[in-house]
């Protein structure tokens, strides 16, 4: 018996990489652009993306991946009741969306009839980060709510995305919420990401979020 | 986080690695994990014990090497380690930074202990 060192060097979250790349050629395939979003619970995902269907829905069809860790269908049917495709998967109590699920949802929906594919992710601001799933974007939303030190308590996810949403500026007036220092620790670690404060209760901003969206859309 | 799937991950790569080496036992593991990667060693040693029984992994030391995380200025080139908090950067205040290191998280190797069947019949 003889003890051997063998060099591995692999990722350890090489496989989840390796099947995102297919859910991405599979999505090429059909011409889909995938975005996928994320953001704390509560945020307001599921009003942005129901936002994002009624100001597209004219021009684009748009189906949804609901992600949730409790077996509820609660975003899902309201995205069918809006008229769009949805699928909803179950983690079962995991914390965030990963690449082999994805891959099973991407089955249930009609890919040829379908221009955008939206993706929210579990509501969670670390565990989403480190497994990507496959699409052409990421996309968090940040709530005024939630405060403005998230940047500098959770920098991982604010590291890894194509756009910014700061949803509910409705309520600046209301909270303790300096813009700036936000700002600062975004840019810190995002530098020269596109931000887009919007408000999904009156609509403010949601226009130049769903432009900029489209034009990502029709240009892939 | 998600210590579960992550220590899943890293026994089904270090089985795979040891399967093709001829191990009969995998006795220790490498892992090196950056200061970026939110993981918690006590819990994956934690789920360790419990997924590899009944393996050749069974009872395998975990080694974790941590390596700190390193930013670059986008402005002045300067390179800082990062300590506590993300600050810009600390020669000209830029926020134009890029992390260059302290994203690690890989398995970097394995020790085995393998039948030596081929030295064996060599030495015969």
């Amino acid at each position: 018996m003889t003890t051997t060192r063998v060099a591995v060097v692999e990722k350890i979250l090489s496989a989840n990489d390796r099947l995102a790349e297919e859910n991405r050629a599979r999505l090429d395939q059909h011409g889909v652009f995938g975005l996928n979003i994320m953001a704390a619970p509560g945020a307001g995902k599921t009003s942005t993306i129901l936002r994002t269907i009624t100001a597209l829905a004219p021009q684009i069809t748009i189906g949804v991946v609901e992600g949730d860790t409790a077996a509820v269908t609660i975003d899902a049917d309201k995205v069918i009741a809006a008229g769009m495709p949805a699928v909803q998967i179950n983690t079962g109590g995991e914390c965030h969306l990963d690449a082999v699920m994805l891959s099973g949802a991407l089955n249930e929906l009609p890919l040829d009839q379908i221009d955008l594919l939206i993706v929210e992710n579990v509501g969670n601001l670390i565990c989403p980060a480190a497994f990507t799933l496959g699409t052409h974007a990421n996309v968090l939303i940040s709530s005024v709510a939630e405060g403005d030190d998230k940047p500098y308590k959770y920098p991982n996810i604010y590291r890894g995305i194509n756009a910014l949403i700061i949803n509910k500026i409705d309520l600046l007036p209301y909270v303790e919420y300096n813009l700036d220092y936000f700002k600062r620790g975004v840019e810190l670690l995002n530098p020269g990401v596109v931000t887009f404060p919007i408000s999904c209760r009156t609509g403010e901003g949601v226009d130049e979020w769903t432009k900029w969206l489209l034009e990502k859309v029709t240009s892939d | 986080m998600h210590e579960l799937s992550v220590t899943e991950s890293i026994l089904k790569i270090a089985m795979q690695h040891a399967t093709q080496a001829n191990a009969v036992r995998v006795t220790s593991l490498q892992l090196v994990i950056g200061q970026l990667s939110s993981i918690v060693d006590d819990s994956v040693q934690f789920y360790w014990d419990m997924l590899s029984e009944g393996t050749i992994c069974e009872g395998a030391q975990l080694h974790f090497e941590r390596r700190p995380a390193r930013l670059k200025c986008l402005d002045c080139d300067q390179t800082y380690t990062l300590s506590g908090e993300l600050t810009d950067c600390p020669n000209c205040h830029s926020a134009r930074i890029k992390v260059v290191a302290g994203e690690e998280f890989y398995l970097d190797s394995i020790e085995v202990e393998a039948e030596s069947a081929l030295s064996d019949v060599r030495s015969s």
